[in-house]
């Protein structure tokens, strides 16, 4: 046992986890408000941290400027992405709509390929000191920021949620659609406002994870690994997702230590968490915070 | 009006037999069988590259059909089809490397294997629906394919295991010209096989759970049974389209099972229609055209303007997916219900030409 590696690893469990439960959070706003799986969610961590990168290394810009510009970029993506494609299907089966968003997917991941490349891109450093000591242990800056970050994005969705006459107005949406389009709210701005929510929040997550491993395709995992995440929370969950990211976070990071330490089958980190997934689907199906729809299948 | 050639708008069946025939008229049975003789004269009329074509659009067919068979007419959502038809192909090569079983004996065996895997994996469907069932299945495609990394003395590891060509009382199927047929025989089996199984009970009672579950359990179909059944079913006929893959490769690897895979046996289907028999041919075809018509349109631009801005030589591979991407999207916008109900609209057209109503 070497638990300086154990506490290292959970370490980057716990800082992961909080991306997850970031990513988490947007794919639970986009399905809490609009009832659509979102299988393109881990295209936008893509094209933000593409698109924050070309900023950064094209046009020299600082990071700050980069980084906001990205965000507005994002915000219209996804509300356009909504506009256009996504208003389309309301009303179709979940299949279909299921489709879309994974032919989205294809189609960003595909063109990203073409226009940046499939090699993995370094962000030019952001930060003066590379990694600092935390209780005995690395961390890197930017993973520090990271959790600032998400902590901040945290409370902002609190407060947006709780205090906001939007966050109201997307809550009402979501408990029903009906009932809230006739007490007057727009029923379309708030879907294409939580799209475009989504989309900028999780190109903060994408730039962060860029800045940290550099960018490449390999970003979008982020889209299929949220799927365990939002499950043990609870598909309708805000708070249930980010605990599910943090849970599945460092539980990746265990399995890891577990295979590297006594087990040896190699990339156990890969897929524990789709096990995990399973058995949570088999005993309860509705996640930890998720609304129980009690009704016989 | 009623003659043999053509029918009446609306629906005028008399009996129970008319309403469940196959091929309506003598006209759509004697054009399938027309093109199923074209489809044998292949060889003889056209060069070599159409045939690979034309097999490849029959074992993926076949796997499609499987799923159609699961998603279009059951209605249960999965994600991971992919992982059983690649479990056909290394199964039938398991079976034909270490057991000696010769091929045309493995690949119906291979479908059986699959289809317990598949009522295996299919179990979940009995307790979970709609998006769940979709996010279990994805779960299953990673669990599997993991799997098929780890187990090398089933699949040969990373490296792929080999498989003999499909031989008959010594003659060999190991060429263009003569695999064809043998695909051609399961495409013909298998799909005449499908269209019945939607007209008897069993079939009826998978439309009735996609259709509504709790008015089905109602009329005492037994959920369970059928949602289990239909993954199966869908497993068996992914089995046979792998296993063929495998025989007309002569090779089987990991290689190319992941969720893209999958994603395109979904495309197909959509594009060819949910719920439709001959769409998912239709369907099929079109995906295995999709990026022959792209390599054509990036050949015909070679060296003009566009190609030089564009950097289209190097980003072929990704023009491919993206169009397969963009043909989803697409299709789901502008035609949900796919080509065969676009084919169905286009026969309706002449058939009532100058008055369509």
């Amino acid at each position: 046992m070497d638990f300086h590696l154990l506490l290292q690893l959970s370490m980057n469990g716990i800082i992961v986890g909080t991306l997850y439960g970031v990513v988490g959070m947007c794919f639970v706003l986009i399905y809490k408000a609009s009832q659509i799986v979102n299988f393109a969610q881990g295209e936008f961590l893509l094209i933000g941290a593409w698109v924050c990168w070309w900023l950064l290394t094209k046009y020299q810009l600082p990071f700050v400027w980069g980084f906001l510009v990205t965000l507005a970029f994002m915000m219209i993506f996804g509300f356009l992405l909504q506009v256009i494609v996504l208003r389309p299907m309301i009303g179709e089966p979940v299949i279909s709509v299921i489709m879309m968003t994974i032919g989205l997917s294809i189609f960003f991941q595909a063109l990203m390929k073409w226009i940046f490349g499939v090699l993995p891109q370094p962000y030019p450093p952001v930060f003066a000191v590379k990694s600092v000591n935390v209780l005995g242990l690395e961390v890197q800056t930017v993973y520090l920021m990271a959790m600032a970050v998400s902590l901040v994005i945290m409370v902002g969705f609190a407060w947006f949620f709780k205090m906001s006459r939007m966050g109201l107005a997307m809550r009402a949406t979501s408990f029903d659609q009906q009932v809230a389009q006739s007490l007057g709210i727009s029923v379309r701005q708030v879907f294409a406002l939580s799209w475009a929510i989504s989309a900028m929040v999780s190109a903060v997550a994408g730039v962060v994870v860029g800045v940290v491993n550099g960018v490449s395709s390999a970003l979008s995992f982020f889209g299929i690994k949220v799927f365990p995440a939002v499950i043990l929370g609870g598909l309708d969950s805000i708070v249930g997702s980010v605990l599910g990211g943090l849970i599945i976070g460092v539980l990746e990071n265990w399995a890891q230590f577990f295979d590297s330490q006594f087990l040896k089958l190699g990339n156990l980190y890969e897929v524990a968490p789709f096990y995990v997934l399973i058995v949570i689907l088999m005993i309860k199906p509705y996640g930890l915070f998720g609304k129980r729809d009690i009704e016989r299948v | 009006m009623a003659t043999q050639a053509l029918r009446p708008c609306g629906d005028f069946k008399s009996s129970y037999a008319a309403d469940q025939t196959i091929f309506p008229t003598a006209w759509s049975r004697n054009f399938c069988i027309l093109g199923v003789v074209l489809v044998a004269a292949a060889p003889f009329l056209v060069d070599r590259y159409v045939l690979t074509l034309l097999i490849q659009i029959g074992y993926l067919g076949i796997a499609a059909l499987g799923l159609n068979i699961l998603v279009g007419f059951t209605g249960q959502i999965s994600i991971g089809h992919a992982v059983f038809f690649g479990f056909g192909g290394f199964a039938s090569c398991f079976l034909n490397n270490n057991a000696g079983i010769p091929p045309i004996l493995s690949i119906p065996l291979a479908g059986l294997m699959t289809t317990a895997v598949g009522l295996v994996f299919g179990i979940p469907a009995a307790r979970l629906k709609g998006l769940y069932l979709a996010i279990a299945t994805l779960a299953a495609q990673f669990i599997l394919l993991d799997f098929f990394g780890r187990a090398e003395w089933f699949t040969g590891g990373s490296s792929g295991t080999v498989a003999d060509p499909v031989s008959l009382f010594g003659f060999k199927f190991d060429h263009d010209e003569t695999f064809l047929y043998v695909v051609l025989f399961y495409v013909v089996v298998l799909y005449v096989a499908a269209a019945n199984l939607m007209r008897t009970r069993d079939g009826r009672a998978l439309v009735a759970v996609r259709d509504y579950y709790l008015a089905a359990e109602m009329m005492g179909v037994n959920l369970t049974k059928y949602r289990t059944l239909s993954f199966g079913i869908s497993s068996f006929y992914a089995g046979i389209g792998g296993a063929l893959y495998a025989h007309y490769l002569g090779f089987m690897s990991i290689e190319g099972l992941d969720i893209s895979f999958s994603i395109q046996f979904l495309a197909m289907i959509i594009i060819g229609g949910l719920g439709s028999i001959m769409g998912t041919l239709m369907g099929t075809a079109f995906m295995v055209l999709l990026p022959q018509g792209v390599n054509f349109f990036a050949r015909s631009l070679d060296g003009s303007a566009i190609d030089h801005a564009l950097g289209l030589h190097e980003g072929l591979p990704f023009l491919r997916e993206m169009t397969i991407g963009a043909a989803i999207i697409l299709f789901l916008i502008f035609e949900p219900d796919g080509l065969a109900h676009r084919w169905k609209q286009i026969k309706a057209y002449w058939k009532l030409y100058p008055f369509s109503y």
